[in-house]
């Protein structure tokens, strides 16, 4: 090009940081954090957990659901508590704890994980189609998510699982189906003002469809607090799990669950205080790690002086 | 205004309505043997098909999901299969139980809740703070039903067995037969309720506050030289509160279907109880019942706080 | 006669409001935009120049008239009709803080063309995008910097850029200096019109600023309360003012000499713009005119050369001005004729 166009003066220069998008910034901030970065470490040594607990049957001797009627129970039925072979103890059938409660995490993470994308994914299009479209679109998902989020949870996921029979895939099902509804109704805000904003008319000047305006433009601004609330969501849905198995609508016996154990544990606490401690021990460090790390990922993101 | 009351009645409506289909259709999907059960096991085909026909089981879908609206209307939910009481009995029953225990934890964890979080935000990064922040996240990860056994073990059992046998181990004692009982049996049940909202409202007031605080006007109020006590309390916490009396209404809308797992570990026959016993004997208008009701509350809830909004906010009017 | 890029016939523009009023934004403007020119619109804020802009993008829907670009009509076609035209109509938007997607790297908010069209894909269309940012005085290595890290003027520069791509014929410059400052806009403008010489475009440029409009157009039409009020060539809009309202608006316009300043007319409209929902009886800027007279209330002038004039200068106006009157001095009077 041979015209001529004054070059960018000094006053004009760029800012001399290169390419730094928002989430790799956020990432820098995350990695600072100390309490985040712990909380990581314990989700891994968990993951891990879950993922070797074959070697921790293999390691005691013990299969998660082989009942040991004779060693694992006192001469009155009763559960043994921790010693040489059952390092956390036994529960009424003479199981091992240890071995239980590294099984039972593959369970919650598994159904944690599973769910947390099934309502993500469902939540974001669903959010970003009636936000985005508008008109009729909107009025029934609108009308949609408001029933949802109407309906008293527990309850109608107790009646739905006792009609179809406890099962992995239901559980995952019911939770996935009813949560959906509030990242739905997050994003549906969001997308509403970003909506107006002059980019997107800008997109529309160029000539871009509402399907790439929705997933090109809009959704990358809307992606951050969906990213936070999907780590937030995480431990909820650990919990939710844990507590429908407790009601007795998780998985069939015998699979290990810590909903489960804690369950099978009521009617022995009085006798066997590991038998409740350890999976809830489980239970608890496992959401505490969860909501850790998820609190320094909404710090990330949205970093404000005054927050610890 | 008239509009826009209007406006969400006819949306909560539609809202239960809905709901009311969904569940109607729900249990249709789900192979019944109600009348199985009622006629027993002499029961002869003559029997259980007398007993379908009584309970109204052998008319198509539709015609007992319009029958079963038409007496809603009316204010007739149902009777139950199995005693024929009235469901709208059944509820009545259960419901002081549920509402006591929704309405004393919620004063407790409101209390405790925003007087936690407005210590943390008048001293941030103090030790206070950290601590209380600390605790809040502590308690928000406890599962409800965890506290709760837990809550049992070392306050009922441990205590009773060294002689202090104050709490009891569950069940529920009526008002009617003095405070001292009822205030008794429901403290336990209300400190495993509240103890986790109470970490979310910490949480909650805690932001509020600290933007608040940021604010201006604040500024402004503190250089006119008022105590500082009152300008926390008085222009503070009167803007800090909003968020927090939003997510409270919502809050206890959302309780009467969601202390089911309290009342399953206390032994409370409150709404939660009575409605998964229903489930497990298929007694379809005690579920229906319930989980209307349930919604209803909700639904009434939230239309309750939008009229909060539109009262503080006249914006909200007109939209 | 030289061609007509883009015709605008009586088209009204109406956005609803929460009562039963709506707001007029454009209320029947007719004008005609010829090929390789520079036409600037004029007025102050919420006269409906950005509303009319829009209008003649396809980008708003008209309330009633037409739309003609290269002689079709555009005001009816569908969004996937108008797509292939949007190649040739482009809008070069005001606010570079607001007009970029903050979450898009640069490259890829330029090369949005090219990939909405189906025209260049991965390395040629960076190469693409990567010379347009070298012809608008953009350093080509940031390719995959966010918008968050360029100044106000730059990111004005990659509007540009983006605008450019599919070598328009038609840009329509929505108060595109108007966020920047005084030294940067000097810049883009000169930007501006280098690129229309290279590349044959014309403009339709919108300002509230005539000082900026004066400098870069070929003809000017003064707009108010949603119609135009003045439209004549650049020279003959400052040398022969018809309307009251261009006059006053000429007398604001800030003057290096402060002798000059301090001795020429100087007028000031009383009262505030009147609403856009209800707009004065007859002429609309009889409310604020310094020469408003009883039938300025009944019947809205017609925008339409005054005897003397040349046909391409129209006015809409019963009393237009006459060579040296002073309207400094000038008394309304509603109720003689």
């Amino acid at each position: 090009m041979t015209s001529a166009i004054e070059m960018v003066d000094v006053l004009d220069e760029p800012r001399a940081i290169e390419g730094r998008s928002p989430f790799s910034l956020a990432l820098r901030r995350l990695r600072k954090d100390k309490v985040a970065m712990i909380s990581l470490a314990v989700i891994v040594l968990i993951v891990l957990m879950a993922i070797l607990a074959p070697v921790f049957a293999a390691v005691t001797g013990h299969p998660p659901n082989e009942q040991y009627r004779d060693l694992g129970l006192t001469p009155d039925g009763l559960p043994r508590g921790p010693n040489g072979t059952f390092w956390l103890g036994t529960d009424d059938l003479g199981r091992d704890v240890l071995v239980r409660i590294a099984y039972g995490a593959r369970i919650s993470l598994l159904v944690g994980v599973i769910a947390t994308a099934i309502t993500v994914v469902i939540g974001v299009v669903l959010g970003l189609a009636a936000g985005f479209l508008g008109g009729i679109t909107d009025t029934i998902l609108a009308r949609l998510i408001d029933v949802v989020l109407s309906v008293p949870f527990l309850l109608v996921a107790i009646a739905l699982v006792s009609v179809t029979g406890p099962s992995l895939t239901v559980t995952v099902l019911v939770i996935g189906c009813f949560s959906w509804a509030s990242v739905a109704r997050i994003v549906r805000g969001q997308v509403l003002s970003l909506r107006e904003r002059e980019f997107v008319e800008a997109a529309r000047s160029l000539g871009a469809g509402d399907r790439r305006i929705m997933f090109v433009d809009v959704l990358p601004n809307v992606i951050a607090p969906v990213i936070v609330y999907t780590t937030l969501l995480i431990p909820v849905v650990i919990v939710t799990q844990a507590t429908l198995s407790f009601l007795g609508l998780g998985l069939p016996p015998p699979t290990p669950d810590w909903g489960g154990m804690i369950s099978e544990s009521q009617n022995y606490y009085t006798t066997a205080w590991w038998f409740i401690l350890f999976p809830g021990l489980a239970l608890l460090v496992t959401t505490l790690a969860f909501n850790l790390f998820g609190d320094g990922v909404r710090d990330a993101f949205d970093p404000r002086a005054d927050r610890t | 205004m008239a509009m826009f009351l209007i406006r969400r009645i006819g949306h909560g409506i539609l809202v239960l309505w809905l709901i009311s289909v969904a569940v109607f259709a729900l249990f249709f999907v789900a192979p019944s043997n109600v009348a199985q059960t009622l006629a027993g096991r002499q029961g002869t085909p003559e029997t259980i098909a007398l007993i379908k026909h009584r309970l109204g089981l052998d008319l198509p879908v539709w015609q007992q999901y319009l029958h079963f609206l038409g007496n809603a209307v009316k204010g007739n939910l149902g009777y139950d299969y199995y005693h024929q009481v009235p469901v709208t009995h059944i509820i009545g029953q259960a419901l002081p139980i549920t509402v006591s225990l929704a309405l004393g934890a919620a004063v407790l964890w409101l209390a405790l809740g925003v007087f936690n979080g407005v210590i943390s935000a008048t001293h941030p990064r103090s030790l206070a703070d950290r601590g209380l922040t600390l605790f809040a996240l502590f308690f928000y990860s406890f599962p409800s039903f965890l506290l709760g056994l837990l809550l049992l073990y070392f306050l009922y059992f441990r205590l009773t067995l060294s002689g202090f046998g104050w709490f009891p181990a569950g069940g529920y004692a009526p008002l009617a037969g003095g405070i001292g009982p009822w205030f008794q049996h429901l403290l336990l049940p209300w400190v495993a309720l509240a103890l986790l909202l109470a970490a979310t409202y910490t949480r909650l007031t805690r932001g509020s506050m600290l933007d608040v605080l940021g604010e201006d006007y604040i500024r402004t109020a503190r250089s006119k030289g008022i105590r500082e006590s009152r300008v926390v309390v008085v222009h503070g916490l009167r803007s800090a509160l909003t968020p927090v009396v939003t997510q409270f209404g919502i809050d206890l809308g959302q309780l009467i279907g969601g202390v089911v797992v309290t009342e399953t570990v206390f032994s409370l026959p409150g709404l939660g109880q009575t409605a998964v016993t229903a489930i497990n004997q298929q007694d379809l208008p005690v579920i229906i019942g319930i989980v209307l009701f349930a919604s209803a509350a909700v639904v009434v809830a939230n239309i309750l706080v939008d009229i909060g909004y539109a009262v503080l906010d006249p914006r909200v009017r007109l939209h | 006669m030289t061609d007509v890029l883009l015709k605008v016939d009586d088209v009204r523009k109406e956005f609803p409001t929460h009562s039963k009023e709506v707001v007029q934004a454009v209320a029947g403007v007719s004008l005609e935009v010829h090929k390789g020119e520079t036409l600037g619109l004029v007025g102050e804020t919420g006269c409906g120049k950005s509303s009319l802009a829009r209008c003649m993008a396809h980008l708003y829907d008209v309330t009633s008239g037409s739309v003609w670009f290269e002689g079709q009509e555009i005001t009816k076609l569908s969004r996937k009709a108008m797509r292939p035209l949007r190649r040739d109509v482009q809008v070069i938007f005001q606010d570079p803080y607001g007009s970029l997607n903050p979450r898009r790297r640069v490259g890829s908010i330029i090369g949005d063309p090219f990939a909405i069209h189906g025209i260049a894909s991965g390395n040629e269309r960076k190469k693409k995008v990567q010379e347009l940012m070298e012809l608008v005085g953009l350093n080509p290595e940031h390719y995959n910097r966010f918008p968050a890290e360029f100044s106000g003027g730059q990111r004005q520069r990659i509007g540009v850029a983006r605008a450019l791509a599919l070598r328009p014929k038609l840009v329509i410059c929505d108060e595109p200096v108007s966020a920047l400052d005084v030294s940067i806009q000097a810049q883009i403008i000169n930007l501006l019109s280098d690129l229309q010489r290279e590349f044959d475009l014309t403009y339709v440029f919108i300002s509230h600023d005539l000082s900026v409009v004066r400098h870069v157009s070929d003809r000017i039409a003064v707009m108010y309360l949603g119609k135009i009020v003045e439209l004549a060539p650049t020279s003959e809009l400052f040398g022969q003012t018809r309307h009251p309202y261009t006059r006053a608006l000429l007398s604001a316009l800030p003057v290096a000499d402060p002798d000059t300043a301090d001795s020429r007319e100087q007028i000031i409209l009383g009262g505030d713009i009147p609403s856009a929902t209800n707009p004065p009886t007859g002429c609309r800027f009889h409310t604020r005119c310094p020469k408003a007279r009883l039938d300025c209330t009944a019947e809205e002038p017609v925008l339409e050369p005054v005897l003397t004039d040349k046909p391409d200068h129209r006015t809409a106006c019963f009393y237009p001005l006459t060579v040296g009157e002073d309207l400094s001095t000038a008394v309304p009077d509603l109720k003689a004729s």
